[in-house]
């Protein structure tokens, strides 16, 4: 792990240069054991993607005192399980939409590809015969939030598959001063969810339309906690056209719509042992199987 | 009634927002600190009108708001020199000042700084949500109605304390910012990103202040543009190599897309990003930030952590002698 001072408040970690589930799960291990061990002074701890941060008062913890009490951690974290108690959700998204469509129009001249769409451009370069195809694939297997944030709520999303079959584009030449509230967005090998409106460089697919941030608690399903996601959750997207976009957004503004959830347990050895055969178990426990 | 006691915004100025000291505890799920920017003003200012050094006040951005007073109330305006005036007459800032109801607060433009705290006596009343009354606007979290102020809102004032008008703030507890401005910088986080001739150009050339500078961060130009360590792109980190592994970002961070503009993030920070950062503004100069207009000329300082913890007493030395004058 790489350790380094961001100013006299943080100590940043880096636990890989490369996205891994296993760099995750490390950062995750990580943050848990600092939160466990309740260090005074201490008063954020960050989990990222493949790295960590730790946001800390230096009055009442030396910078030195923090770093060796937090790499004194590293082996009760390495050893660590890498079995999370989690929970699938199944979130509708309504790829193609017109909200995005209308957007990625808009910000046309700082797009890779111009004449293309965002669909039409990610399916190509990564090899696949379509749009259809891609959304097949981009919908057909679970994906792991590895972080939540940027801004309020948003969650990064690393595809659980292979890593030669990860879908990967390139963010917008320049990013876009605007894009759709709960735009499904993909950049490098994240995808993500803009939990609101507002600037983003990511490429557009499509639009769900269940909330994922509300500061207002009124949202059925938010009034416990305005945020949705926690890192470590598993998401399966499910391919929906307008008709039920128009419904399910219907039914949230009546608070008779929630998103599908199931408890479930995942063991890194058992993805990577063999990813399908694990994805298929937590898609089962979604539907009830 | 508490509730009768309120101020009315009759023009909102252009960013004027409720602030307090800030919302510690939910930026890994990427809801920032927000609070005010210059916090030191703010906590004068609340001093000055005898309230807690954490009760809410206006944070006022580059021009002031207009705003009628429906309470007898003591104001005490900090920060920035943007002279306030009570139904045109002009008064002191940095100084509590007694005000009645039906009075209107106004401003002069601005003269120096950015940011202005305005702090009634009894602190701005809105609802504390996440342990915080600030305003955080691309959330729409907080504040008043999660945004900055309308013509047309009205604000509920809390019961007043112990304020006493004509207390004052000497000036040498005052911090006023200067042009050149001077950020202090610990080199870290990507440092080793940049080639080494590329980080002494950083510190050696006078940067400005760029028009996008607001709460959530102020961008630089004028600078050499940073070369780049060459590298693999490590997997998932994205092709230009200003690009990470998406990471948290430290308030006060220097990140640099494309190796072109720095941006250092404040205290309505994005929590986190795809660019790397090649250290961070100090803590002791995070306030002189918000007090940063556009077109400021600005260096940056290489300081060693010895050096930044050095400046953090100092600021906190300043802090106590403030109190120790307004108990």
């Amino acid at each position: 792990m790489r350790y380094s001072f961001g100013g006299d408040e943080h100590l940043f970690v880096e636990v890989a240069e490369e996205m891994s589930l296993d760099a995750f799960f490390q950062s995750l291990s990580m943050t848990g054991a600092v939160r466990a061990a309740g260090i005074a002074g201490v008063s954020e701890i960050c989990p990222a993607n493949a790295s960590f941060q730790i946001k800390f008062d230096p009055d009442v913890i030396a910078p030195d005192d923090l770093l060796a009490a937090v790499q004194g951690l590293e082996a009760q974290a390495a050893a660590a399980e890498k079995v999370l108690d989690t929970r699938i959700i199944e979130l509708p998204v309504y790829y193609g939409d017109p909200w995005t469509h209308e957007t990625l129009m808009r910000f046309r001249e700082r797009h890779q590809e111009p004449e293309s769409t965002d669909l039409a451009y990610a399916a190509r370069v990564n090899g696949y015969d379509g749009v259809e195809a891609f959304i097949a694939a981009h919908a057909g297997s679970p994906w792991f939030v590895s972080m939540v944030g940027f801004v309020a709520g948003l969650p990064f999303l690393y595809q659980m598959v292979e890593r030669a079959k990860q879908i990967e584009v390139p963010k917008y030449l320049r990013p876009r001063t605007d894009t759709p509230k709960l735009t499904v967005g993909h950049g490098g090998c994240f995808g993500c969810i803009y939990s609101v409106r507002g600037a983003g460089g990511y490429q557009m697919f499509g639009i769900t339309p269940a909330p994922i941030y509300d500061p207002q608690q009124k949202i059925s399903y938010l009034r416990e906690f305005m945020i949705f996601f926690r890192p470590g959750d598993i998401v399966k997207f499910r391919p929906i056209d307008r008709a039920e976009h128009d419904h399910i957004e219907a039914e949230v503004a009546a608070g008779r719509w929630a998103p599908r959830i199931a408890a479930t347990r995942f063991d890194l050895a058992e993805f990577l042992r063999d990813p399908a055969a694990c994805n298929a178990r937590l898609v089962e426990a979604l539907h009830g199987v | 009634m508490a509730s009768e006691r309120r101020i009315e915004v009759v023009k909102p100025g252009l960013a004027t927002t409720v602030q307090d000291l800030g919302r510690p505890g939910y930026y890994h799920l990427g809801i920032p600190l927000s609070g005010g920017m210059d916090q030191y003003a703010l906590r004068a200012a609340n001093r000055l009108v005898g309230n807690d050094e954490g009760a809410a006040v206006l944070e006022a951005t580059f021009l002031g708001p207009e705003l009628r007073l429906h309470a007898d109330t003591i104001v005490a305006v900090t920060g920035a020199d943007m002279p306030a005036k009570l139904d045109g007459a002009p008064i002191p800032g940095w100084t509590s000042v007694a005000a009645r109801a039906g009075q209107m607060l106004s401003f002069d433009f601005l003269r120096r700084g950015a940011r202005a705290y305005v702090a009634f006596a009894g602190g701005v009343d809105v609802p504390v949500v996440l342990g915080s009354r600030s305003t955080y606007t691309l959330g729409a979290l907080g504040g008043h109605e999660g945004r900055a102020l309308r013509a047309g809102d009205t604000l509920p004032l809390g019961p007043a304390g112990k304020a006493s008008p004509g207390a004052s703030v000497p000036e040498a507890l005052r911090r006023v910012p200067e042009s050149p401005a001077v950020l202090r910088v610990l080199p870290g986080l990507y440092w080793h990103r940049v080639t080494e001739a590329a980080g002494e150009a950083f510190f050696a050339d006078t940067w400005k202040v760029a028009p996008e500078a607001d709460r959530i961060g102020y961008r630089f130009r004028g600078g050499r543009a940073l070369d780049f360590v060459p590298r693999t792109q490590p997997f998932g980190a994205g092709s230009d190599p200003s690009n990470i592994v998406d990471s948290c970002y430290p308030y006060g961070s220097i990140q640099v897309p494309g190796g072109t503009e720095p941006i250092v993030l404040h205290r309505d920070a994005v929590s986190g990003g795809g660019y790397f950062m090649i250290g961070t503004v100090i803590s002791a100069d995070m306030d002189l930030i918000g007090q940063m207009q556009p077109h400021t000329p600005t260096r940056f300082v290489q300081v060693t952590m010895q050096q930044a913890l050095g400046a953090r007493a100092e600021r906190a030395a300043m802090l106590g002698r403030l109190r120790a004058h307004l108990p």
